[in-house]
């Protein structure tokens, strides 16, 4: 008998899993710190435009939302495929943006009520008329800070 | 004294649980976008134009091909910019004059602005604009703003006016701190005010 017995050949060790957990809890982590949980599910087609002159908005109880866009294929045959503005989780006509508006505000804490700001998140592929109508009915509820929520990029690209 | 071995917990379905939790999060939470351009829309009474001098008037017109007008010529997007700030930085007004602008630094040429106190941009698009493009003018309108406000402002306090606001945004800034930005924010945008006049036709 030989003091090292020799191996067979062709068999592998097993590949130890015993840190498996401990890289699934990793990006566990880095998930649940990067991420927020969706308020509401989209009902619009909403890729943002490109911006390069942004600023970040930063204190989230201060802005309200509001998507525009085209509605996704399972709306599509009810809804038509022009642009709607969603509100919460229903589609809207712009008159219905100033009431929204002054139901979100009166949700809001007194402190905060004049310092809200509405973010638009609104398709690239939207026309501007819309987009006027919703700043015509915020001006007549006197919100008048405005954010056009983009994407950071090239503004270039929006144009080809 | 009975020492009764514990038996080990079986520690294997621990990945599978991870796993588990992982793809939940995956699920209902989404990496948010949250930056922006910032606007002040103009109140509700807004009190009638003031005529205005041609020459202190830049007329921007998108079409619903999003071809770019300016002054009815027709321009490309990328040398909007040099156009905006060369109108805003013109200083048409004579040296001694009232309204002469001392740190124009502009062709002061009279057919363009007097100065950057009465340079008014209207912007006018069409209902059928796409939003894409009509953010793309905007970036380059505020860009062009930016670039002349960071200008004036290293050359008073030696840093941007990027940078003094976002120090002013900041909560960790100090209070006293906040204060002397502030009146200077104030001061930078009082030299080059942002007078941007919409319209959709």
């Amino acid at each position: 008998m030989s003091k090292f017995a020799k191996k067979k050949d062709g068999d592998l060790p097993a590949v130890s899993t015993a840190s498996l957990p401990d890289i699934v809890f990793m990006l566990l982590f880095f998930f649940m710190t990067v991420t927020v949980m969706k308020d509401s599910s989209l009902k619009v087609e909403n890729v943002l435009p490109n911006a390069s002159e942004i600023k970040k908005l930063e204190k989230k109880d201060r802005v309200i939302y509001i998507y525009v866009g085209k509605p996704t294929q399972e709306y599509e045959k009810v809804f038509g495929t022009e642009p709607k503005i969603q509100l919460n989780d229903k589609f809207a006509k712009p008159a219905e943006v100033g009431d929204y508006i002054l139901g979100e505000r009166a949700k809001k804490a007194q402190e905060l009520q004049n310092v809200l700001t509405t973010a638009l998140k609104v398709d690239k592929n939207a026309n501007m008329g819309l987009i006027s109508d919703i700043k015509h009915e915020l001006r007549k509820v006197n919100a008048l800070k405005v954010n056009y929520t983009t994407y950071e990029g090239d503004a270039f690209r929006n144009i080809q | 004294m009975s020492r009764v071995k514990m038996p080990e917990v079986n520690a294997g379905s621990m990945a599978d649980i991870a796993f588990l939790l992982l793809i939940f999060f995956l699920v209902t939470t989404v990496i948010e976008t949250d930056a922006g351009m910032n606007r002040l829309l103009p109140s509700k009474e807004t009190s009638p134009p003031v005529k205005q001098n041609d020459r202190n008037v830049l007329p921007i017109l998108i079409d619903k091909n999003g071809q770019l007008f300016v002054d009815d010529d027709v321009v490309e997007l990328k040398t909007l910019r040099t156009l905006v700030i060369a109108f805003l930085d013109n200083g048409g007004a004579a040296k001694g004059s009232e309204g002469y602008c001392g740190y124009c630094r502009g062709e002061r040429s009279s057919f363009s602005s007097d100065n950057p106190d009465k340079a008014v941009i209207t912007l006018k698009n069409d209902r059928e604009t796409k939003y894409e493009h009509y953010i793309a003018v905007q970036n380059e309108l505020v860009g062009a703003y930016n670039d002349l406000r960071n200008r004036e402002s290293r050359l008073l306090y030696g840093e941007s006016y990027i940078q003094m606001e976002g120090e002013y945004d900041n909560p960790k800034t100090l209070a006293k701190r906040k204060t002397e930005l502030k009146a200077r924010i104030k001061k930078i945008r009082e030299m080059f005010p942002l007078k941007l006049i919409e319209e959709t036709n």
